[in-house]
């Protein structure tokens, strides 16, 4: 008898299951955390040019474009923020040397604690600066 | 109320090698009654309505891992997939994504066993023992490090759920990496030095993007996602550390 | 089996991803739009002199190259990684594509932070 495996092939593999979708998306977060990597990158030249340029960077960042954009990457960095928190469980050992098993939603949620007041800290720090 | 007269459609991915070129489905009437599993129903159709129909199973009661297939696109044992939890069908029943088939509901598992050989899995002793010095000892702290990925039947369902298996079958995949670090992780080995060579490799754990749907459908919750994961941090080291130490940083 | 090269860009990935969590939602919110919209912070909390002040201090500098470099390498890393789940090609020429982007920010932010001065 002779075999002829029949390979399936993988095309639109993502979009055959919810799970897949979701996974997709938070992969696509990656594009906000590199755009604002680029804007970031931009504003430091633009200092390094001198007042005027500064300036002008200040003008485009008050543009409903970069306006709009940085909602867009607001949005972004939280999906991101959340996933990465999900995922974050499996990245270590969740069975303690007593034999203590560690839920994955306690490390997410330390994860998010730890967002929070990270926030909070860089908040603060703008708010005391502004005087 | 009885349930004799109640039926349920079953669509069923057919692949005869010698008679066709590529897979095509085929509908089956099947009996129902709200205690059948989809297994159940596959022995139906193949005792009654189609001896042709070909597909692996075993134990019945989710053990042996033979009974792999995908109901509904998703991965699943069909001895522990009831028909009442899939009403009003018609039931998609395929062979397990990710893997090439034979024929119909039966894969190809030659890559798979491979995979399993070379990860050497047994216990590589730490330095040689005689009988004199008896048994191992370990404690239930030591065991609970393995009894979880100790729980693996290799039933490939994980790969059937792994995109990147998909796409790369060279990939050694959630199942095998589970079970390399069960042996990692047991107080009695002392093999991880040998093991590493796997890990290291892109087709090791550096083919895994934590996807995590491997977890999400393993019938034994043995949560592969954490094995190939957790040994990411222990490749990095390995790669970082290995020039301060002879025989390598494990 | 040869040994992969992934761990690099794997710790720049996982500590851009950490970072990114941390602090990319409140940095996105203050910098792109509390400032410039003027609430709930003020709008010159962004003047020249304030960070010209900020990027010459050694702690300014070193948060703000530290985020641009590691935001950048955790983008591309998983960018080239979606290229291959997407099933375009994952070559050499796409690898340079990918990471020589987060390179060349990384170069950018710090020739700019150094004539910035301290």
């Amino acid at each position: 008898m002779t075999r002829k495996p029949y390979v399936r092939p993988m095309q639109g593999w993502w979009r055959r299951d919810p799970f897949f979708v979701r996974y997709m998306v938070r992969e696509v977060t990656a594009l906000g955390v590199l755009a604002y990597a680029i804007v970031l990158a931009v504003g430091l030249v633009r200092l390094a040019q001198g007042e005027a340029a500064w300036n002008g960077w200040l003008q485009t960042l008050r543009s409903p474009a970069s306006l709009v954009l940085h909602a867009v990457l607001l949005v972004s960095m939280f999906v991101h923020a959340k996933s990465w928190f999900e995922i974050m469980p499996k990245t270590m050992p969740m069975i303690l040397p007593s034999g203590q098993h560690i839920a994955p939603a306690t490390i997410t949620r330390s994860g998010w604690a730890a967002t929070v007041a990270a926030s909070i800290v860089l908040f603060a720090l703008a708010w005391w600066w502004r005087r | 109320m009885s349930d004799s007269s109640r039926t349920i459609e079953l669509e069923v991915l057919r692949y005869r090698p010698e008679q066709e070129d590529a897979p095509v489905w085929q509908r089956y009437t099947v009996p129902y009654t709200d205690d059948m599993s989809v297994l159940q129903a596959l022995q139906y159709i193949k005792d009654e309505l189609d001896g042709t129909l070909s597909f692996r199973w075993s134990c019945r009661m989710a053990i042996c891992g033979s009974c792999g297939m995908m109901v509904d696109g998703k991965p699943h044992l069909s001895c522990q997939t009831f028909l009442r939890d899939l009403l009003p069908g018609p039931v998609r029943v395929e062979a397990l994504a990710h893997f090439p088939i034979e024929r119909d509901l039966v894969v190809s598992v030659d890559g798979f066993v491979k995979k399993l050989e070379s990860i050497k899995p047994y216990l590589i002793p730490k330095e040689p023992r005689t009988l004199a010095q008896g048994e191992y000892r370990q404690t239930p702290e030591q065991l609970a490090q393995i009894e979880q990925f100790s729980s693996c039947i290799n039933c490939m369902l994980c790969y059937s759920a792994c995109p990147q298996f998909g796409l790369n079958p060279d990939f050694t995949g959630p199942g095998v990496i589970a079970l390399l670090h069960r042996y990692n992780a047991d107080s009695r080995d002392g093999g991880r030095a040998q093991r590493m060579e796997v890990l290291n490799a892109e087709e090791g754990v550096w083919s895994c993007t934590a996807v995590g749907y491997c977890s999400e459908v393993c019938p034994k919750h043995v949560d592969p996602a954490n094995a190939v994961n957790q040994n990411k941090v222990n490749s990095a080291k390995d790669y970082f550390l290995r020039f301060l130490s002879p025989k390598g940083a494990t | 089996m040869k040994r992969s090269n992934a761990p690099i860009f794997w710790l720049l990935f996982g500590a851009g991803g950490m970072l990114s969590a941390l602090l990319g939602t409140m940095l996105v919110f203050i910098t792109g739009l509390a400032v410039p919209l003027g609430w709930p912070l003020p709008a010159d909390l962004m003047s020249y002199p304030r960070m010209l002040a900020f990027a010459q201090h050694w702690l300014g500098k070193g948060f703000l190259f530290v985020v641009v470099m590691l935001f950048a390498w955790h983008g591309v890393h998983r960018i080239f990684h979606s290229l291959h789940d997407i099933g375009l090609p994952t070559n050499a020429a796409a690898k340079v594509a990918c990471y020589g982007t987060a390179l060349l920010l990384t170069v950018i932010a710090a020739i700019a932070l150094l004539s910035i001065g301290f």
